[in-house]
């Protein structure tokens, strides 16, 4: 078996485990590249249905061509999907205008995922965070429990071993479930070439230029080159030693950035 | 800020389709495998710093991260820090110590590792445990100036445990031993020894220094000159495990769950071990009904398989439709699992609070979830000396290892982890934390597949008494002894004289009669093959029932065929009582001459066909646990045979009588 069935079984199996072991799931998707694995991920799981909502969060200031990719896969793969803003920030004025990153990406990310939380009440959401992203997220578990406070305690986390899961939480508490923990970008790519996944164009270059990342278009940088084909992403990562998340400004605000984003309940 | 990005024109497709490369089962991509070590061993021994240096040797860092340990460790005041390339959380770079596992993948000569840097400090062992369960390999590291430590050993110990079997031994900080061969020397065979004794033998005991950078990746013929081994990465490369498929091992399907999101009716579940075509007849345990697969689902591939193995996460549909649950195990009819509620086990426990005795936990293996108890600690393992600790013990405290047998409230279906190692392993939780796990060191597999039961949606009851209870209110445990031989041997005759015995000793005991049984329960049943086998296992669920109610139950019947009285032991086992098969032998002539109810004579004549020795088998026990010779010695000597062998399996030893405190205790 190849190492990528081996992902792939891998993820099944935990967003099963998942689904059977919460009354009350959702997944975040944010329409990049692993977003649309997981939701690939998903069909092949539940044989073709994805029995629940699906989450964007929408920071207003993502780019029209992710906009417009949102509403081709919400009728493509008829999504449950649910859009949340933090209009009460927004009408606070917080935005990449007149605030740092860390500052903007809390607020409208992890206090926006908060707000949904405690509307819905979901009991376990769905990431598509890879250990290779961040070191942070290299100390990930499969299933990763959350404080009522949506805060990750990452000093004292649950043994997780042989499939085993932690899959009970208590009130207001909800766990995070990653699928693609093992995965590394260059898997995911592989992945999307061998199972023709649709994905957003502007992972493709033009005019010279692509983005490897992809976030709020204040904070988001593209890099220089020509790839146009999925051969061109795989071999170009295969010699780069450049960082993915390098073009994301949030992370490299101050030294442990992450850390402290993670820790508050960012993704 | 950049400025705001044009809004995108109507006819914008926002989508880029790639081109189908294969889909499952493709060969995928250049990755066709990745090999997981775990860099395991005692707090400071270097574990961060090896890994660090790895990373850096093989030129497998991103930009930006040598350039960012540097800053950490002038942040923190010392020399560069390989240890900061993985340490990325702030305790850890404070303390200097790797709290959590960390994963990070890394290129050399062509194939492709992932690293897990497994925690070394004590606290922070379950960390240590969920790093090591994933490893296919283990690199145990020594400091060479500390030598072994409690960690170095428990590690190994536990690296058993989770079935880590390939190990390299890596004795660093050679620099601070001036590089020296005697020690090294010396640390190896102690080492070697400590894992010998766990049945791990290493595949290399290789000097390095971390720090330095020696026989990491280069050699280092200035000061380990004398080594003439390989280097860690070398021996890494040499070594990479061939994974076994499991392909080959039976058929285990866990379901996890039935889906219904439209007409079809779907079995999601994963392949522990074997493979599944369509058309095979498939048994789901527990409750033993059988369907054929008709499809194997498979969303997004545009060729349906009809064939999977091992590994893999499938949806199968079922020919004939019968109940199929959460936690059901699918196997095929000639190599079914164990279904039992007694657990033979190796445990290890990682919870702050100890396990004890009798306290309920929940075991969870593979997709089963079950209540369950700790009933006997057989033995707690001294990581030290490897050697049992000597005290009896009423729990099994924080990072210890002990042999246990475990009580589940009802049937758990697994295999003996030498077996298949996916069903033969389970994590114990309490409460919503996991807190241990273990693998299965015994499983008593039956001859043949028990029945399936008819009725769906049952449950398993179970009252608040405990067998433990129960015997302590009785002065005893309840038993099951099985008498079996030719009609005429004497099992009535010894049956009656041991229920008497038993009984004017306080014993409550209870003689199950073949004939009696015919006269109730079984009078629907005549005496073809098929009828005999079931009067046994009508007569084995009675047995077993009132055994667990307390009694001592003395069964009297010819039951001819091993297999059927196999499957009586196998069963009583699984409900955890205790079972003694007793051959009552006495020679067919010998027999036919007391002929105490002249059916000898009937036979004979051909008024009685299919008698037992006469035109009908009798199969003698292969290992009985007591020959009676009705024969040769008296009534009397029998009988007090018996009785001393019976008295050995019921009475309660006085740690028992104290823990069960008396009539009502542990209720």
């Amino acid at each position: 078996m190849s190492y990528l069935q081996h992902l792939e079984d891998q993820s099944i199996y935990i967003l099963r485990e998942a689904f059977s072991n919460f009354k009350n799931m959702a997944m975040p998707w944010s329409m990049g590249k692993d977003s649309n694995t997981l939701i690939w991920l998903a069909k092949k799981a539940f044989a073709g249905k994805i029995p629940f909502p699906l989450l964007h969060i929408d920071t207003t200031y993502e780019f029209p061509e992710m906009l417009s990719f949102r509403e081709w896969a919400r009728k493509h793969y008829e999504l449950d999907l649910i859009v949340m803003i933090n209009e009460e920030a927004r009408k606070r004025g917080v935005g990449y205008e007149t605030h740092d990153p860390v500052t903007v990406t809390h607020e409208l990310k992890s206090a926006a995922l908060q707000q949904a939380l405690a509307k819905y009440k979901w009991d376990a959401l769905v990431t598509g965070i890879r250990r290779d992203e961040d070191s942070t997220r290299a100390k990930e578990r499969y299933f990763s429990p959350r404080t009522a406070e949506n805060e990750w305690e990452y000093r004292d986390q649950p043994p997780e071993f042989w499939g085993q899961f932690t899959t009970a939480v208590g009130p207001g508490e909800h766990v995070r479930v990653q699928p693609l923990l093992d995965w590394t970008e260059l898997d995911v790519w592989e992945y999307v070439r061998r199972e023709g996944i649709p994905i957003p164009k502007m992972y493709f270059a033009q005019n010279g230029r692509r983005y490897r990342s992809l976030g709020c278009w204040p904070i988001t940088k593209s890099i220089e080159s020509s790839v146009d084909t999925l051969e061109g992403i795989v071999a170009e990562l295969k010699t780069t030693k450049t960082s993915e998340r390098a073009g994301r400004a949030q992370d490299h605000h101050e030294r442990n950035a992450m850390q402290k984003l993670r820790a508050k309940g960012f993704m | 800020m950049p400025p705001a990005p044009k809004p995108v024109p109507k006819d914008y497709v926002p989508v880029f389709f790639p081109k189908r490369q294969g889909g499952a089962g493709a060969s995928g991509g250049a990755e066709e495998a990745r090999t997981s070590i775990v860099v395991v061993g005692h707090v400071d021994h270097g574990k961060s710093t090896l890994i660090g240096r790895l990373l850096a040797d093989t030129g497998s860092l991103p930009e930006g991260k040598l350039e960012a340990a540097e800053k950490a460790s002038r942040e923190e005041g010392m020399p560069l820090e390989y240890a900061f390339l993985l340490d990325a959380l702030l305790e850890e770079q404070a303390q200097n110590i790797t709290i959590d596992t960390t994963r990070i993948g890394f290129r050399y000569e062509g194939q492709s590792f992932e690293i897990i840097d497994a925690p070394g400090h004590r606290e922070f062992i379950k960390n240590m445990v969920t790093g090591a369960a994933a490893a296919e390999e283990a690199v145990l590291l020594i400091d060479a100036k500390e030598g072994c430590k409690e960690q170095t050993r428990r590690h190994g110990l536990l690296l058993s445990l989770l079935g880590v079997s390939q190990v390299i031994v890596a004795v660093n900080k050679m620099d601070l031993v001036g590089w020296d061969e005697a020690r090294f020397r010396e640390l190896e065979k102690e080492i070697r020894e400590y894992l010998g004794g766990l049945k791990i033998i290493p595949r290399q005991v290789i000097p390095i220094s971390a720090r330095e950078g020696a026989t990491i990746m280069r050699r280092d013929s200035k000061n380990l000159g004398w080594w003439k081994g390989p280097t860690l990465l070398e021996a890494l490369v040499a070594s990479r495990a061939k994974k076994a498929s499991g392909d080959e091992g039976p058929l285990r399907f866990s379901v996890q769950d039935v889906y219904r999101f439209d007409e079809r009716r779907v079995v999601a579940g994963k392949l522990e071990s074997g493979t599944i075509q369509v058309g095979d007849p498939v048994v789901f345990f527990p409750d033993r009904k059988t369907s054929r697969v008709k499809t194997i689902e498979t969303w997004g591939e545009n060729q349906a398989s009809t064939r999977v193995g091992a590994g893999r996460c499938v949806a199968v549909t079922l020919e004939e439709q019968i109940f199929v649950e959460r936690g059901h195990v699918g196997s095929l009819p000639d190599h079914p699992p164990v279904e039992s509620r007694e657990v033979r086990a190796r445990i290890f426990w990682l919870d702050a609070e100890p396990l004890r005795l009798q306290a309920p936990v929940t075991l969870r293996l593979g997709t089963q979830s079950v209540e369950t108890r700790l009933v006997a600690i057989d033995r707690v393992v001294d990581a030290e000396k490897l050697e049992a600790v000597n005290e009896a013990r009423e729990e099994v405290g924080r990072f210890e290892v002990a042999e246990v047998r475990l009580r589940c409230r009802r049937p758990l279906v697994y295999d003996a982890h030498d077996q298949v190692a996916a069903t033969g392993r389970f994590a114990l939780q309490r409460g919503s934390r996991i807190g241990g796990g273990g693998i299965i060191i015994f499983a008593e597999y039956s001859l043949s597949l028990a029945k399936a039961v008819k009725g769906d949606h049952l449950t398993w009851t179970e009252g608040r008494v405990t067998s433990e209870a129960r015997a302590g209110h009785f002065g005893h445990e309840g038993a099951i002894v099985w008498l079996t031989g030719l009609s005429g041997s004497g099992k009535s005759t010894i049956a009656v004289a041991l229920e008497s015995l038993l009984f004017r000793r306080g014993i409550g005991s209870m003689i199950l009669d073949g004939d009696n049984l015919r006269h109730g329960l079984c009078a629907d049943l005549g005496f073809s093959i098929e009828d005999r086998a079931e009067n046994i296992r009508r007569a084995g669920e009675v047995a077993k029932l009132m055994a667990e109610s307390g009694l001592v139950v003395i069964s009297s019947l010819i039951s001819p065929l091993r297999k059927e009285r196999e499957a009586v032991r196998a069963s009583s086992h699984s409900a955890g009582l205790s079972f003694a098969e007793v051959y009552i032998d006495a020679p067919i002539e010998a027999c036919e001459k007391r002929d105490p109810r002249g059916l000898y004579q009937k036979a004979r004549k051909g008024e009685i066909r299919g008698f037992t020795g006469i035109d009908s088998p009798y199969e003698k026990p292969e290992n009985p646990d007591l020959i009676l010779h009705t024969d040769k010695e008296s009534v009397e000597d029998s009988v007090a045979k018996l009785l001393a062998h019976v008295l050995g399996l019921v009475q309660l030893k006085e740690k028992d009588q104290e823990s069960a405190g008396g009539p009502g205790g542990q209720i």
